[in-house]
């Protein structure tokens, strides 16, 4: 099975993120820069799923120059390639031009199986699984917390607001995975050797057929027009309980109207 | 006034959800609200009365297996065409997973922007989202197309405004790719009387410090008397003392509640990113050093075994 992993390079969640003052996209430069968390898990997916039926993993990412960090990193979990979609004209792109570019990418890779994380931790945005599926019309089945391949046969479970769903659908499909879907191993010292020596292939707007006009700011559906420190909360009361603690709690609570 | 298209989200059960009658709420300053169903069969008629009672004027309805059996694409598909004919002055969904996902195919059927996870939308187009954890504000504006954004939940106070809506049974055209993803089997899970997690007024949840999957029940006692939901923290959900979907931060829900009540959580900045912009937050932490402290409206350094039942018993005496 050729599988295609979508890698994006994130600032770390667990630090201060800002944006850019100058043009309102997040500030990479300062930040400390790392695989989005919940792609690590639809790395691990694809392994595992190589493991079981065969073929290749690929990792395919959109991103900036410094995105090739990431890119080794997520080799040294052990998929064999990677194709990084490298432009400057794509700085400032959407999520729509951004789906138009990977759609591009993905129409060469010739993918039975594209799998994502659900969301990335910056964005937040939830949407890319479902603009590819639409623009390659194939199937999207996202969210998933379980996957099962059975020849081209996909089932996926996934956790609603009620329970959960079984969901089917034929290859070639996206599947977005959550974290519990599995636990990503950690690279080897094997694996770090041998992620530098994969093929990482570099492909440009020109490569795709997508025109710079298209992605960037030229072609932005939105756009950020201000944004601004939220001021941070301060702290209130703070009590050490000395026997009455609850009892003072519910006190609050009856000031604030909650009890 | 140009209609606003305002996508219903609803329980299985035919309950309209609290986040519908923000939007129409929200879509009455932008024009003539109109809420669009689509579900299961009978789900217009059963929802059209409280729709009605938020200001929708017109109620548009998609229902049925061709609709309800497949992951979204159907759904995108429906609104995409109703938008090419009523061309409305805005389309409104929620900011839930489902609502999300139709709203990304929307963009790319119509070539059109989208803004997700938005607070507050002015008469111009312009969004506010809460970016990075809560700590950054951004204003934005859908540059291509009409104003096609996702709301929120606890973003807006829902106000009624008396409508008696017509419904309109929309003629349904899916082709084949709508049909690809296949729901064979919905399992609902027991959840009791609880309100849902993001749209709860009130959140009391449990950390690591909980201790176990049996303590959880001092969790769920004290929400039930203050009638809201339960919450966990990742360092609670990966030891297994609570199921996955009440998961808060940065890779689980992001709450709003009016007041939020974290047990035994230290408030890692993953946590802060899903309870941030909650408008009251109390902790109980026996680690006065813990970072939950730094936000917190209310703040007890104790043992949550002794505050917490305590509490409990306090809220009783005054019922």
């Amino acid at each position: 099975m050729n599988i295609v992993v979508l890698v994006k390079q994130v600032p770390d969640s667990g630090a201060d993120r800002n944006l850019r003052s100058d043009d309102n996209t997040v500030d990479r430069g300062s930040a400390n820069n790392v695989i989005n968390e919940m792609d690590e898990y639809a790395i691990e997916e694809a392994l595992k799923i190589k493991e079981a039926h065969g073929g290749e993993v690929t990792i395919l990412t959109m991103g900036p120059e410094r995105a090739t960090e990431s890119i080794r990193k997520a080799l040294s979990m052990g998929p064999d390639r990677a194709v990084h979609v490298l432009d400057d004209a794509l700085h400032g792109s959407c999520a729509v031009a951004t789906s138009k570019v990977l759609a591009a990418a993905l129409g060469q890779l010739n993918a039975d199986l594209v799998l994502c994380g659900s969301e990335s931790t910056d964005g937040r945005v939830q949407v890319m699984p479902h603009m590819l599926a639409e623009r390659l019309g194939i199937a999207a089945l996202t969210g998933a917390r379980k996957l099962t391949v059975d020849g081209s046969a996909l089932t996926v479970e996934r956790q609603t607001e009620e329970g959960y769903e079984v969901v089917t659908a034929s290859t070639p499909a996206v599947v977005s995975v959550w974290d519990t879907i599995n636990e990503p191993r950690y690279p080897s010292f094997k694996g770090i050797m041998a992620a530098k020596k994969k093929p990482v292939q570099t492909l440009a707007l020109a490569d795709l057929g997508v025109a710079a006009d298209e992605v960037g700011f030229a072609g932005a559906t939105s756009v950020v027009v201000e944004h601004s420190k939220r001021p941070p909360r301060s702290a209130g009361v703070k009590i050490t309980d000395e026997g009455s603690g609850g009892v003072q709690l519910v006190e609050f609570l009856a000031t604030e109207k909650f009890v | 006034m140009s209609e606003v298209l305002v996508v219903v989200e609803a329980t299985g059960e035919f309950g309209v959800k609290k986040v519908t009658l923000e939007m129409l709420t929200l879509a009455r300053e932008l024009g003539t609200p109109s809420a669009v169903v689509l579900g299961g069969a009978g789900a217009a008629d059963a929802l059209a009365g409280k729709l009605g009672e938020y200001g929708a004027q017109k109620v548009y309805a998609a229902e049925g297996d061709q609709i309800d059996g497949y992951l979204v694409a159907p759904k995108a598909t429906v609104v995409a065409d109703l938008v090419k004919r009523v061309q409305p002055a805005a389309v409104l969904l929620a900011s839930s997973q489902e609502g999300k996902e139709i709203a990304g195919r929307l963009a790319v059927k119509l070539d059109n922007g989208i803004l997700t996870d938005v607070v507050a939308l002015e008469a111009d187009g312009t969004a506010t989202q809460v970016v990075f954890a809560g700590s950054a504000i951004v204003k934005s504006k859908v540059t291509r197309g009409l104003p096609l954004v996702t709301v929120r939940p606890n973003s807006v106070t829902p106000t009624p405004a008396a409508a008696t809506p017509a419904v309109e049974q929309l003629t349904v055209t899916i082709g084949d790719t709508d049909k690809l993803a296949r729901v064979v089997e919905r399992v609902a899970e027991q959840k009791g009387s609880r309100p849902e997690l993001t749209e709860a007024g009130v959140v009391v949840a449990g950390g690591r410090g909980v201790g176990n999957a049996d303590n959880f029940a001092l969790v769920e006692e004290l929400a039930d008397l203050l009638g809201g939901a339960v919450g966990a923290s990742r360092a609670a959900v990966d030891s297994g003392y609570y199921p996955h979907q009440f998961q808060i931060g940065q890779t689980g829900k992001t709450v709003s509640p009016q007041l939020y009540i974290a047990l035994g959580i230290s408030g890692a900045i993953q946590h802060r990113a899903g309870m941030q912009t909650s408008k009251t937050i109390v902790a109980v932490n026996k680690d006065g050093e813990a970072p939950i402290f730094e936000l917190a409206d209310y703040g007890v350094v104790g043992d949550l075994f002794k505050v917490v039942p305590q509490a409990a018993e306090e809220i009783r005496k005054r019922k």
